[in-house]
């Protein structure tokens, strides 16, 4: 277990746009414990991307502060990890080899590196793939890559930028549930940003709802059921309503179903 | 599929194919000088191409190959190296592209061989001479593959080295140069072709020395119709092998990249 603090404090993030300049963020407050999954959901062009590059360290000009551990970040560091939306493997690397990369400035030795990378191979369920490029993996097995990249150095924090958002729902359930107990047994604290409210309630201890234009805090939801969730039971399908109601998508009580095909083979019997 | 196609399925998984046309010339040639429809001192006949080869290759050709891929392998390893280094300047600078780039873009524009008389004179008929200028054909294909190699790698890969600390050398060695290597490896691959064309034409406006080229400009002066052919014959396939040798050297180094 870290015992690492994460603190956003009235964070505001302003892009110089093409007209005038676009505010991104606005007066966002954090305090993510350590060890906590936190998910933070909101509409597509919010912010979320930006939050995370602004803790990552891959943007340095913005207003407010982000502490970890009392100390102001300044700069990406080895504490702290990202899993990008999209894989960004290297493609002239091998699947190791692009593990291995995040251990490039890491001091251990040559041996060390080498376990460590099998291990997290062995994590993420890719035994026997070590020398594979990345133009032979599917996308699923390229974002379990990527995760063991962001994992292998052990930071303190992870970050995840809608990791699973391009993956089938069956793959998508799957890298869930390996993130869930990759989460508990390393206690890493992780913060992941998704588009996918279930996929939030399913994970997190909180779900931080962004509004946009600006970004902004709009509530944090606590998820109070105990791990491994029940997406079906009644309390999960509740706070995930919820949720979902702040954007106005709860779906309708309805005996229609929710689309009709759009053309049945009987519709070209006359169209022919 | 029947049977003959079957039969002959060898030929097409070898690509084979690829022979007819050579083969038909090869024939038509024969023919025509079997024939006597052409006139021996302009069309020589193979099998005096073939007597010719044979006499000069004991008579030392050998040594004229070796000059030529001497000079052919110096001129590229200079012109090379050059292109390499101007062009990661030019990629990783974009004050170094404003100060050099309109320049060089303006200089690329001078047709290879009408530098021969400035370097003639500058640096006689010598082996300076033809190095120089087979070192220029190879420094341009080089030069721009590896500017535009170089700037689009994106920027993508090089937050994923930020995110892990990388220093610049790091960020250089690990990122930005494998990134760029399809497209450098082209421009090496244009500049062994292009040089070994620039060999030839040295060899054949700075005429002095050993060399393919120099053997052939003897046959054309002493009317050997069948030197000439044979130098030509020598010269196409030394270019092809060292094409050949490009394309498996580059197909080895870039097992990464997905096969289309
Ligand atoms: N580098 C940038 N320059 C200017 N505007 C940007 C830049 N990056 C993102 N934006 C804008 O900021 C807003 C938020 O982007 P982002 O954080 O990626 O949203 P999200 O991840 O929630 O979809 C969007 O309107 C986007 O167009
Ligand atoms: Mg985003």
């Amino acid at each position: 277990m870290t015992d690492s603090k994460l603190r956003v404090r009235a964070v505001a993030k302003t892009y110089p746009g093409q007209d005038a300049p676009l505010q991104v963020l606005q007066d966002i407050h954090l305090d993510i414990r350590p060890g906590e999954f936190l998910s933070i959901v909101g509409s597509s062009g919010c912010g979320k991307s930006t939050l995370l590059r602004l803790i990552v360290g891959l943007e340095n000009d913005y207003q407010g502060e982000i502490l970890l551990d009392g100390q102001r970040i300044t700069g990406t560091g080895l504490e702290r990890g990202i899993v990008f939306q999209e894989h960004r493997l290297f493609p002239w690397l091998t699947v190791a080899q692009n593990v291995g990369l995040a251990l490039e400035n890491a001091t251990l030795s040559e041996a060390d590196k080498q376990r460590t990378i099998a291990e997290h191979l062995d994590l993420v369920g890719l035994r026997g793939f070590e020398s594979a490029y990345p133009y032979q993996l599917s996308g699923g097995m390229s974002q379990r890559v990527a995760i063991a990249r962001g994992l292998v150095n052990r930071p303190e924090v992870l970050l995840l930028d809608e990791p699973f958002g391009a993956l089938d729902a069956l793959t998508r359930a799957t890298l869930q549930d390996e993130l869930r107990r990759i989460w508990q047994a390393e206690g890493i604290t992780m913060i992941l940003v998704t588009h996918d409210v279930e996929e939030a309630v399913y994970l997190s201890d909180r779900v931080v709802v962004l509004e946009p234009r600006p970004g902004r805090i709009k509530r944090i939801v606590e998820v109070d059921l105990p791990q491994p969730r029940q997406r079906t039971d009644a309390a999960f399908v509740a706070i995930k309503d919820d949720v979902l109601s702040d954007f106005g998508q709860l779906p309708r009580p309805s005996l229609l179903p929710t689309s009709w095909p759009a053309r049945s083979a009987a519709d070209y019997l006359f169209a022919l | 599929m029947s049977t003959f196609t079957k039969q002959f399925q060898w030929l097409r998984a070898r690509d084979l194919r690829g022979l007819a046309l050579p083969a038909g010339l090869l024939a038509l040639w024969w023919l025509v000088s079997h024939f006597q429809l052409a006139n021996q001192h302009v069309l020589a006949p193979p099998q005096q191409v073939v007597q010719e080869g044979l006499s000069q290759i004991s008579g030392g050709f050998g040594w004229d190959v070796l000059a030529s891929l001497g000079r052919d392998l110096a001129g590229f390893f200079l012109g090379g190296s050059a292109g390499f280094l101007l062009g990661s300047l030019l990629g990783v600078s974009r004050l170094a592209e404003k100060l050099i780039g309109p320049s060089f873009n303006a200089v690329k524009q001078i047709a290879l061989f009408a530098w021969i008389p400035l370097l003639s004179v500058w640096f006689g008929m010598g082996e300076p001479a033809k190095i120089i200028f087979i070192a220029m054909a190879a420094f341009y294909p080089v030069t721009i593959n590896t500017f535009e190699g170089i700037r689009s790698v994106s920027r993508d890969y090089a937050e994923v080295a930020r995110v892990y600390a990388f220093s610049r050398w790091q960020l250089w060695r690990r990122v930005i140069i494998p990134a760029a290597s399809p497209q450098i490896f082209t421009g090496l691959h244009l500049a062994l072709i292009y040089s070994w064309l620039a060999t030839i034409g040295a060899e054949y406006f700075l005429k002095s020395g050993h060399g393919v080229g120099n053997t052939m400009i003897d046959g054309r002066e002493h009317f050997n119709m069948g030197s000439v052919l044979f130098g030509l014959v020598v010269v196409g396939c030394i270019g092809a092998t060292l094409n050949q040798l490009a394309v498996r050297f580059e197909r080895r180094a870039l097992v990464w990249r997905k096969p289309n």
